[in-house]
């Protein structure tokens, strides 16, 4: 099984650009905190949407029933998926009864999640992501490597000699607004010849029947508002019971995610387009199974701001091609075990625990609690490395008990400067790897204390 | 048994303890909405022009460099003519491309982070009209602007099938390296014009 550390290796190897990654993350970090720092309610309003989400998740069925109704009243045709494999199919239902041969896309992570563009395309669909950012990766056939910035991994240099190869810029030009300009001819183009637009949901609200989407770009719009047809996917856990609480989650949402107090568009859609059709497609694919599970069911409050992703000093660090997850870092080491213990075994133990994703996140998810506590779970299962397992086995015993504990301190001071460096840096350790051991000091912190006059 | 049930029974058995709905907040009240309202929009990318004597208006609208350039205008404001446009007798959206200025009238504006609420019904007879013009001037009373979200959200009515918006600012992106540019796919400029 390949973990996350041996992903990483390629991108840390490239320590100019790990900077660079780690800086650029980090500076939209600090436009959150600008952002929080100007609303005195923040706190109040974290602990607000926390409550919302533990409310809407305690009567989840309740709430989607209730969308249900509404939505349906107001015309929109409403679907539900037990799994990916059904939802992609329902997509190409609906998209096959209309003709559709080219369809505009904007940002859907759980669209990522069921793999819904190679399913879409292997049925004859042009499937065109009309984010900018997700435009990029797609034209490189990539995945996103933020939930947010999708091309975040990417210099403008690279992206320069990707659009002069597909969209015919300039060879050598890398200027942001060059680019952006014929990203935007090219993707109008795109738009003018779609028969349907398909975009993700950031809030989906039971009392009206309707949803959210929240974009900068304005390429949500272009799609769900030109072509006749619209679909709308979304998983369960996007319900909100009121819309007066997208005060709430509206207020957090962009602040935490880019720092800005409000994205440029956002578009509350109760229903289709004159003269055409509206379709949501509401997913479980494993959401339900979460929600059984009371040390992780918070999880499912998530709003996919990315803040956790831009804080986490592991993730800014080892790129979102590390975690191997459509959701990457904190939040994504979380739920990509949910789904698959054994091939995400490595995740939860990509964290340094340090806390900064909790204290950031929106909706107060106990991120970095969960972390640990997914730890024991995969232990439990086995998905950990014999030796890793082993060695906490080790640690544990020594650390549980004080005489143990000194024993071995001694040893260790006596031996361990005696060892030939092979043996101490050999294949058994790989947190040698990348550090040196410290050098063993002749006393231990105990001896010293006890030798001080009182 | 249906998807749609078979979702509905595991949430229903995997239901956590009930919890209640916490206590709405109040949120940010500023001392000069209109001073912040124009600090943020200009921080989004857009400009705000004061025309509250009824004469203004004209005058507001000439200054604007890409109205007073517009060869096609799309006005949804009464007494604001639409030029070599007519909004009514376009049946195909699709046509609206090459459309360079629309003025649609906002309903209210918020403080605290520069949104023009826009009710879809303003939006006739094609919605597209926002995002499909290449520049945008939205024009919005000097008397509704409200400190933050959670009054906003007071005063929308919803109505059944319906569509509605929040526009802060010009369309943007800063998917290349973080670099912010205007003009995404939208509107490449967003003036506010308060009346």
């Amino acid at each position: 099984m390949i973990g996350h550390a041996e992903k990483s290796a390629a991108f840390v190897a490239d320590e100019d650009r790990t900077h660079w990654h780690d800086q650029s993350l980090w500076f939209v970090r600090a436009k959150r905190d600008r952002q929080a720092s100007g609303i005195p309610e923040w706190e109040a309003l974290r602990e607000a949407a926390s409550g919302i989400k533990t409310h809407t998740l305690s009567r989840l069925a309740d709430y989607l029933e209730e969308f249900e109704r509404n939505a349906t009243a107001n015309g929109i045709q409403v679907h539900w998926a037990r799994d990916a494999a059904e939802h992609n199919a329902i997509v190409h239902q609906i998209l096959a009864s209309h003709g559709v041969r080219h369809l505009v896309k904007s940002k859907s992570m759980l669209t990522e999640e069921c793999h819904l563009n190679p399913y879409l395309e292997a049925h004859g669909i042009e499937v065109i992501d009309t984010d900018l950012g997700e435009r990029i990766v797609q034209l490189r056939q990539e995945p996103p490597s933020h939930i947010v910035m999708p091309a975040i991994h990417l210099k403008r240099e690279e992206i320069g000699e990707l659009f002069h190869i597909e969209l015919g810029t300039e060879k050598g030009a890398s200027d942001p607004k060059y680019l952006t300009e014929a990203a935007r001819g090219h993707l109008r183009s795109k738009f003018m010849g779609a028969q349907a637009g398909l975009t993700g949901v950031n809030f989906a609200v039971a009392e009206t029947g309707g949803i959210v989407v929240c974009t900068n770009e304005g390429n949500a719009d272009m799609g769900a508002s030109l072509p006749r047809l619209h679909i709308a996917c979304m998983g369960i856990e996007k319900l909100i019971p009121r819309a007066a609480d997208l005060g709430v989650f509206l207020r957090l949402l962009a602040r935490s995610g880019t720092g800005q107090p409000i994205t440029g568009y956002t578009s509350h859609f109760n229903g289709p387009v004159r003269g055409g059709e509206m379709h949501v497609v509401i997913l479980d694919n494993g959401r339900s199974r979460i929600l059984g599970q009371e040390a992780f069911r918070r999880s499912l409050g998530c709003i996919r701001c990315g803040a956790c992703m831009n804080t986490c000093p592991v993730y800014r660090r080892s790129g979102g091609y590390s975690y191997g997850y459509t959701v990457p870092g904190p939040i994504g080491s979380i739920l990509a075990p949910q789904r698959d213990p054994q091939k995400y075994a490595s995740l939860p133990f990509a964290s340094s625990l340090c806390g900064s994703c909790t204290d950031v996140c929106p909706v107060k998810i106990d991120l970095h609690h969960q972390l640990l506590a997914f730890r024991k779970v995969l232990v439990d299962l086995k998905a950990v490395p014999l030796q890793k397992r082993l060695s906490m086995a080790v640690a544990g015993l020594v650390l549980s008990h004080p005489s143990l504990y000194r024993m071995a301190g001694g040893l260790m001071r006596a031996i361990l400067p005696r060892l030939p460096r092979v043996l101490v840096y050999g294949a058994w350790n790989p947190w040698g790897i990348q550090r040196e051991i410290p050098r063993m000091p002749r006393q231990s912190f105990r001896d010293v204390i006890h030798k001080e006059p009182s | 048994m249906s998807s749609r049930n078979a979702i509905l029974d595991s949430l229903r058995q995997n239901a956590p303890p009930p919890a209640a709905l916490p206590a709405p907040i109040s949120g940010i009240r500023y001392a000069d909405r209109i001073k912040q309202f124009e600090e943020t929009l200009i921080g989004a990318g857009g400009s705000l022009i004061r025309a509250t004597a009824p004469q203004d208006l004209a005058s507001a609208l000439a200054s604007i460099e890409v109205y007073a350039s517009a060869a096609k205008i799309a006005s949804l404001v009464p007494g604001i003519p639409s030029k070599d446009v007519d909004l009514n007798a376009i049946e195909d959206p699709h046509d609206l491309e090459g459309i360079d200025v629309a003025i649609i009238p906002g309903k209210f504006g918020v403080a605290e982070n520069a949104a023009v609420w826009i009710p879809g019904e303003t939006l006739t007879p094609h919605r597209v009209i926002f995002v499909i013009a290449q520049h945008l001037i939205l024009i919005v009373p000097a008397g509704e602007i409200v400190d933050n979200l959670h009054q906003a959200y007071e005063r929308i009515q919803w109505s059944p099938n319906s569509f509605g918006i929040f526009i802060s600012g010009p369309s943007k992106t800063a998917d290349i390296e973080q670099s912010l540019v205007i003009g995404a796919h939208g509107a490449r400029s967003c003036t506010v014009i308060l009346q």
